[in-house]
């Protein structure tokens, strides 16, 4: 293939990441930021996977099988962790502003500036072999693409493609890496650009898999059944050989601590964070991706080894070479980009986080120690730093570019990044110590990272400059001096474990027991103190913004600002002290400035230059005393009592409110009540005072005038009979509803023939209808309906729908019908009249006590105004529904239903 | 207040008008609204024995009627009835030029402090709540024309 198209292609590619990076820091000045996305922050994580799985894996497991997947299982069981330990190392760095591996954990242990040497030195060295390994992933590439041989040495430079790619690369890193001064802010058009490679990889490497799996061979089945017809291929399905239990163990820890540990995880997971609830998704959605992107490896790496023989093709190639081979020129190409970009991405990330190490904790203070800086004016230091950041990242991908050209061409991609994460993993007793453990000290921590280094060095990179034949092979086969026990690949005489583990096993053995015993043995300061207690208990002092103080001693305000100005220019500092000091009520008025003014203006420099510059260059502006360990242990315990105190004092007030308000709640509905109730009441009176009105009337004239007509005697007298029933009628019914509605009327369930029921409620009120000449129709089905209910409560239901009914229809036209209907778990009753009918807007109403007689002007009360609202109770009672259909002059149909349970 | 208004009028006239109580015999005409058939028979009967022109109306409707073609001395009004409210009918009344002379008397179950101001307020001369004695009716209507 054509070299020019090769390259054509990976400069397409790059532009387009220049365009997504563009893009997306547009969506952030507009406020709509594209990575505050959980997807988007799982693919992020995926940078995890770099050329090393691309190619790589491939290549380890054409060798050594299912061995391959230790390091892609050590990340799926931390992924179960991130929300107990990664959720903490992110409340810890956003609170405290912290924008690196080495200023976490110099934060952690006093603010040391040491440890933050030691730390960015540790990194640099273990991490830039892994990305010149990455550099050498595209050339090798590029390479096979275009059938041209590989260049080694500094000869033809010039003619290299990797070393423009490279370049290209630094000016990427350099325009969207180094854009704000403030380090601990997002970079979101890199973090964007990584997430949208995390795709390209995942979809060019399937593409590959899918190629080789079912277009070169017929499926898996196919390839693993002709694997195991060749007996020299079949032990890749197991574990062999007595070491591989240790070696697979040892993976899966390494790549755990690895995961979290390596400056672009970290960079990435802690750094670029933009909530802590991202992480939830990302638990389970970056073990998919790796799942996804290991589901081609052992197909496509046995593919390769029947279609080559294990013969002439290294390994490593054969994602890119089998398509190539098969004529698949296009894929190929789109292959060559899924590398690049896993190899692009890890560059991108890994140098950012590297060079923020690097220039705050070894370029800046050393900038920061030359006077004429310490004296700078308004803004004055911006520039430099910015541009001491810049020449980090040329320096980071030079020395990896000379790495590559220089040293890497003895090793082979896998054993590159072992050793990275070998590297990274001696500070993870540090790390995790420093954030569960309070007695962890400064020296311990120094100790340990010193000690895991130098066995790291001697067991894992001096066997490798003895096979490069830097230094003499003796060392490594006989020992140095002869001394055997001292063989860097079985120190102590330890035999039987794979290079890596062995490295990983002593390195990590010392580490942890100098960590432990150094730190249980050293004298800890004041601010130590304080910091391990806020690391350790984070979620305890993660008030947002807390205004813990550990400081004491003079400083005045003009000193902290110009000292911000320098970096941030004055107008910017300016804005952000008046800001904070308005922000927690501190008054500016006094030239001295307020404690919480100073750890203020700490962490904000932290975020700039990192927290040990910013502790040295606080230090120089102020006057400090010394802070005694027991005022550091009250001021803690104080702000952990506010915090306490502040919880109590929030539940107890949540309580009180929730109690006031249900105690307004139950008032209200008292009131309520107290209203309905004396609604009711002044209704029945009024009931009763209408009856009693026409019985005294009516007395009084019969007792006054005893000369009257038999005839009108008599009228009088059955009035009052009459009246006196329609009385007792009302008290009956009254005392009845409230008999209902309290609940204190047991329902008499008996199983009860509906037929029968309804027969007898017609025959009740037929001399009622015949006094009308109204007509009542019944229709029921022949079956028989048996319900278990109340035949009294249920006969009183009907009587009244059947005696309204009759009272509202016309006399002589009217018609009343009656059926019965079986649903499908219920009986339907209905009663319909072709009376005058009922407005719909009345519907509900009718149901109501007393409905008729507050609302006279619509219906003459003939009853008590209480048979509908006992219909309804009644019903209600069991469990059964009423209501009624009717149009104003089309008659009116009450319909009520009963569950037969 | 309304009440104590009503008494001095009252004395009023009967200190610039001295005509005596056996004027009854020129038949005073009195109107009875109630949709009580009971009380409208008891009122009917009582009003008559007593010397009075009685007309009954069993609800607002006919009362209105009544009151287009008579024009009673005395109303006895009943305030709930299912079509026109006693309300309404003693508005007509008291907005009508021919009648507004009319006595008004509320008869009501409604009790309220608030029904009965607005009974006075209407311009009626005397609010009586159910249940009433018809002995006592009897003598405030009297009073009311004598006076």
């Amino acid at each position: 293939m054509n070299n020019w198209l090769v390259i054509l292609c990976a400069l397409i590619y790059l532009c387009l990441l220049f365009g997504i990076a563009y893009y997306a820091e547009h969506r952030q000045r507009r406020n709509r930021s594209l990575i505050n996305n959980p997807y988007v922050y799982a693919l992020s994580l995926a940078v995890y996977c770099t050329a090393w799985t691309f190619y790589g894996s491939v290549g380890q497991a054409s060798v050594k099988g299912i061995e391959f997947l230790a390091v892609y299982i050590g990340p799926t069981i931390m992924a179960a962790l991130f929300w107990p330990v990664l959720r903490k190392i992110i409340r810890i760095s956003k609170t405290q502003r912290i924008n690196s591996l080495a200023d976490f954990i110099s934060t952690r242990y006093g603010k040391n500036f040491t440890l933050a040497v030691v730390v960015t030195v540790l990194c640099m060295i273990g991490i830039i072999p892994y990305i010149a390994l990455q550099l050498k992933a595209i050339s090798s590439s590029m390479n096979i693409l275009s059938g041209t041989g590989e260049t080694t040495g500094l000869t033809g430079i010039l003619s290299d493609n990797t070393f423009y790619i490279a370049l290209i690369l630094t000016a990427f890193i350099i325009l969207f890496g180094t854009r704000s001064i403030d380090a601990s802010e997002k970079h979101e058009g890199l973090v964007a650009a990584v997430a949208f490679e995390s795709i390209i990889k995942l979809v060019a490497f399937l593409a590959a898999g899918i190629f080789i799996t079912y277009g070169l061979f017929n499926g898996f089945t196919d390839i693993f059944s002709k694997v195991s017809d060749h007996p020299e291929m079949r032990h890749l399905f197991s574990f062999s050989g007595s070491g591989s239990y240790t070696t697979w163990t040892g993976l899966v820890i390494l790549s755990m601590l690895a995961v979290v540990f390596l400056p672009r995880q970290f960079q990435l997971a802690v750094v670029e964070n933009v909530q802590e609830q991202h992480l939830k998704k990302a638990i389970w959605l970056f073990p998919l991706y790796m799942l996804l992107i290991t589901l081609f490896v052992l197909p496509v790496a046995f593919g390769g080894n029947l279609l080559t023989g294990g013969q002439g093709v290294n390994a490593d190639t054969y994602v890119l070479a089998l398509p190539l081979h098969h004529g698949a020129k296009a894929l190929s190409l789109f292959i060559f980009i899924g590398g690049f970009s896993a190899a692009t991405s890890m560059i991108i990330v890994e140098t950012i986080a590297i060079s923020t190490m690097m220039s705050n904790n070894i370029a800046t203070p050393l900038l920061l120690s030359l006077r004429q800086f310490r004296t700078g004016g308004d803004g004055q230091l911006t520039g430099p730093i910015l541009n001491i950041r810049r020449v980090s990242i040329l320096i980071i991908i030079t020395l990896a570019f000379l790495y590559d050209k220089l040293v890497a061409q003895h090793f082979t991609l896998v054993s590159i990044g072992m050793v990275s994460f070998a590297a990274v993993s001696q500070l993870a007793p540090a790390m995790l110590g420093g954030i569960y453990w309070k007695h962890a000290s400064r020296q311990g921590a120094i100790a340990s990272i010193i000690t895991g280094f130098v066995i790291w060095f001697y067991t894992a990179v001096v066997p490798s400059m003895a096979n490069a034949g830097v230094i003499d092979l003796s060392v490594v086969e006989q020992g140095p001096f002869g001394l055997s026990w001292l063989r860097p690949l079985s120190l102590f005489g330890m035999e039987g474990m794979d290079s890596v583990t062995h490295c990983l096993f002593w390195s990590l053995f010392f580490n942890i027991l100098v960590f432990v015993s150094v730190s249980l043995n050293s004298r800890k300061s004041a601010r130590e103190i304080y910091q391990a207690e806020i690391f350790v208990d984070i979620f305890r002092h993660s008030a947002p913004g807390d205004n813990n103080v550990v400081w004491k001693g003079t400083a005045y305000l003009p000193d902290l600002t110009s000292l911000l100005g320098n970096f941030l220019g004055h107008e910017r500092a300016e804005k952000i002290m008046t800001g904070y000091a308005n922000r927690h009520d501190i008054p500016l008025d006094g030239k001295k400035a307020d404690p919480r003014l100073v750890t203020f203006a700490e962490k904000v420099l932290s975020g700039v230059i990192g927290s040990a510059s910013a502790r040295i260059m606080v230090s120089s502006v102020t006057k400090e005393e010394e802070l005694k360990i027991n005022e550091v242990i009250h001021i803690l315990r104080e702000s952990q009592q506010i915090i306490e105190l502040n919880k109590e004092l929030r539940r107890k007030s949540g309580e009180l409110q929730k109690a006031s308000e249900q105690l307004s709640a139950v008032n209200a509905q008292l009131k309520d009540m107290d209203v309905v109730k004396d609604e009711f009441l002044y209704t029945v009176t009024h009931e009763l005072r209408t009856p009693l009105t026409s019985i005294r009337a009516l007395a009084e004239i019969v007792h006054d005038n005893p000369d009257m007509e038999d005839e009108q005697r008599d009228q009088f007298l059955s009035g009052i009979i009459k009246e006196t029933e329609r009385l007792s009628h009302l008290i009956t019914q009254v005392l009845n509803l409230e008999k209902y509605e309290s609940g204190r009327q047991k329902l008499d369930l008996q199983p009860v023939l509906m037929n029968q029921l309804i027969q007898d409620s017609i025959d009740s009120v037929s001399p009622l209808a015949l006094e009308k000449k109204a007509r009542i129709f019944k229709h029921i089905p022949d079956s028989m309906f048996l319900l278990r209910c109340d035949p009294v409560l249920l006969q009183q239901v009907m009587n009244n729908l059947l005696s309204n009914a009759i009272k509202f229809v016309e006399s002589s036209t009217g018609e009343i019908h009656v059926s019965l209907r079986p649903g499908e778990s219920e009986l339907q009753i209905v009663v319909a009249d072709n009376g005058r009918g009922i407005a719909t807007e009345l519907h509900e109403l009718i149901f109501d006590k007393f409905f008729q007689a507050r609302n006279q002007t619509l219906q003459k009360p003939t009853g008590s105004g209480l048979g509908l609202a006992i219909c309804k109770k009644i019903v209600e009672m069991h469990q059964g529904k009423i209501w009624v259909e009717s149009e104003e002059g089309k008659g009116t149909r009450f319909i009520f239903t009963l569950p037969e349970q | 207040m309304k009440k104590g208004k009503e008494l001095d009028l009252s004395l009023h006239y009967r200190n610039n008008e001295p005509e005596p109580y056996s004027t009854v015999h020129t038949q005073k005409k009195i109107l009875v609204v109630d949709d009580d058939p009971y009380i409208l028979m008891s009122l009917e009967f009582l009003m008559k024995k007593n010397g009075f022109e009685v007309m009954v109306a069993r609800n607002g409707t006919e009362a209105l009627e009544i009151v287009e073609k008579q024009v009673p001395d005395i109303v006895l009004l009943d305030i709930m009835m299912p079509d026109v409210d006693g309300y309404a009918i003693c508005k007509h009344i008291k907005n009508n030029k021919k009648l507004k002379d009319a006595h008004v008397v509320f008869m009501s179950a409604k009790s309220k402090e608030s029904d009965i101001q607005k009974g006075y307020d209407l311009g009626a001369s005397l609010y009586v709540t159910k249940p009433f004695s018809t002995r006592q009716l009897l003598k405030q209507v009297q009073e009311l024309l004598s006076a």
